[in-house]
């Protein structure tokens, strides 16, 4: 049977990290990484910006050359799929039935998108917006494509909805909530998004149910909400969250929770069993609250490989990084730093009208994240505030003439 | 085809070869400089694609915006030639360009 001392199951971004960190990290054992998806690992984030909107190309978005696997020494297995893990005796096996050992065992399979549960939902036409292969699909679709709806008002949804607006389509975003952003933001920011969708034509519609996608020949055709409106559609994008793929670690003895839990240095509770990225349920130290909280960011994935590599060279170092996150919709580059999760206050610096300005979360008193829309300077500033869970009066954030550096300072 | 010299965070030095006209970060990725994260894609929202630039080469590049500009104060290495990488697009004026990778924040 093969033995890798380090296997990691998961191929995107917090894998691929695991993977090279270890080789900066002067790490002399043998690492293997598995991925369920064709591709050898590439940047997740522009699949719904850039590379939706045709403005690059998949060689772009590599995140490492070819070469560069073989060369540190690397074993890349695009396509395998890891289905059973036995904690004991240090090994797993994958869909085809081959087992393989390993010392540690980094979990980064991140998750699968969340389906619909509705009458429809299989039909063709109806897109996840997760991997390569998913929006290859949908984007041989647009051609036939006018009228488009999302369900979701999340980053994904929003982002898919601003690319193919401009790309021609007509397009309806779908929310549950009674605002877009609900889970991710505060008010003041989903009214704004909200707005700019609007006037670019975006059909946005709140607190609305779907009952079924309706189809012909097996093709969406349209959506029915539970209010009994059809709206006409070819191509239906679903962007409602995605599902921890972390079954194996379950079956091996976690218990099954929103993701698997992990301690500071991203230890599961199995022994040399490590889980990093999307499906990890940690304690952030910025969190407003001690309950574990799982992140679905480029920077959480390579932080947190961050850990698992400095662990298993013999350096190491809690997770402590501050979270940050970007969104990239129509002209509106939004950055965010911190989580305004459990927020109990917002000021609002600067004025929405100008389309730049950021809304500051406090709790307490204290600062706890920003989102900065078209202004960098309070994103890369506001981080000292956030880092130092800086109590500063409300009136002085507002001022967006007072740089938040001099607050740090204060 | 140009060349840019890459000097690493250990000091190696590697040389690369790159069509004008591509972006400095994507032609660093693609060479294998693993030190180089871009975790934003090159979309000007992060600093982890951060370089100090040879100051025999500064004026050669275009200037930079103040995105950019703000940035790079995220960083507690900048130096007076910092740039990102993913902003600058390399051309026949900067053959043989070297730069540094700006140590990790």
């Amino acid at each position: 049977m093969q033995h890798w001392d380090v296997l990691i199951v998961g191929a995107g971004h917090a894998g691929a990290q695991v993977a090279s960190l270890l080789r900066q990290q002067n790490f002399k054992g043998s690492v293997a990484m598995f991925g369920d998806e064709p591709e050898h690992p590439y940047e997740r984030p522009p699949l719904s910006k850039d590379y939706l909107s045709g403005e690059k190309t998949f060689d772009r978005l590599a995140l490492r050359p070819l070469s560069f696997w073989a060369e540190q020494g690397i074993e890349v297995v695009p396509g395998r799929r890891v289905v059973a893990v036995d904690a004991k005796a240090h090994r797993v096996r994958t869909a085809s039935g081959e087992e393989f050992g390993y010392g540690s065992l980094i979990w980064a399979t991140g998750g699968a998108p969340r389906k619909l549960s509705c009458p429809g939902h299989d039909l063709q036409g109806v897109h996840s917006v997760r991997t390569r292969a998913d929006v290859d699909r949908m984007m041989a679709g647009l051609d036939r494509t006018k009228r488009v709806v999302v369900v979701g008002g999340g980053y994904i949804g929003l982002e898919a909805a601003s690319v193919l607006t401009k790309l021609g389509k007509s397009v309806t975003v779908l929310e549950a909530q009674d605002r877009v952003l609900a889970r991710v933001a505060g008010e003041a920011l989903s009214r704004f998004y909200e707005a700019e969708h609007r006037a670019r034509g975006v059909d946005v519609r709140l607190s609305v149910a779907v009952e079924r996608l309706e189809g012909e020949d097996g093709r969406v055709t349209g959506v029915r909400l539970v209010d009994g409106s059809l709206l006409p559609a070819d191509m239906v994008i679903v962007g409602i969250g995605i599902v921890p793929a972390v079954e194996p670690l379950v079956a091996a003895g976690l218990p099954p929770a929103n993701g698997v839990e992990v301690d500071e240095y991203c230890r599961t509770a199995l022994p040399d069993v490590f889980a990093v990225g999307d499906c990890a349920a940690h304690r952030n130290p910025y969190a407003a609250s001690a309950a574990p909280i799982r992140l679905e960011s480029v920077q959480n994935a390579n932080d947190q490989a961050k850990v698992v590599a400095k662990f298993l060279t013999g350096q190491p170092e809690a997770y402590d990084a501050v979270p940050w996150f970007w969104s990239d919709q129509f002209d509106l580059r939004l950055q965010t730093v911190g989580l305004s999760t459990g927020y109990d206050e917002t000021v609002v610096r600067g004025d929405p009208a100008t389309r730049s300005f950021s809304i500051v979360y406090l709790k307490d008193g204290a600062v706890i994240a920003l989102d900065c829309v078209n202004i960098v300077r309070d994103y890369v500033q506001g981080k000292a505030l956030v880092k130092a869970r800086m109590k500063v009066e409300p009136p002085l954030l507002a001022d967006g003439a007072t740089p938040l550096k001099s607050l740090a300072a204060a | 085809m140009g060349t840019i010299l890459v000097e690493n965070r250990a000091g190696v030095e590697t040389t690369l070869k790159a069509e004008f006209s591509r972006n400095l970060m994507e032609v660093m990725r693609e060479g294998g400089v693993g030190e180089i994260l871009a975790l934003c894609g090159g979309t000007c929202s992060c600093s982890t694609c951060h370089v100090i630039i040879d100051p025999a080469f500064v004026d050669r590049l275009d200037p930079m915006g103040s995105d950019e500009h703000d940035l790079l104060d995220n960083s507690e290495h900048r130096s007076p030639t910092s740039r990102l990488a993913c902003q600058i697009v390399f051309k026949e004026t900067m053959d043989g360009l070297r730069v540094k990778i700006a140590p990790e924040d």
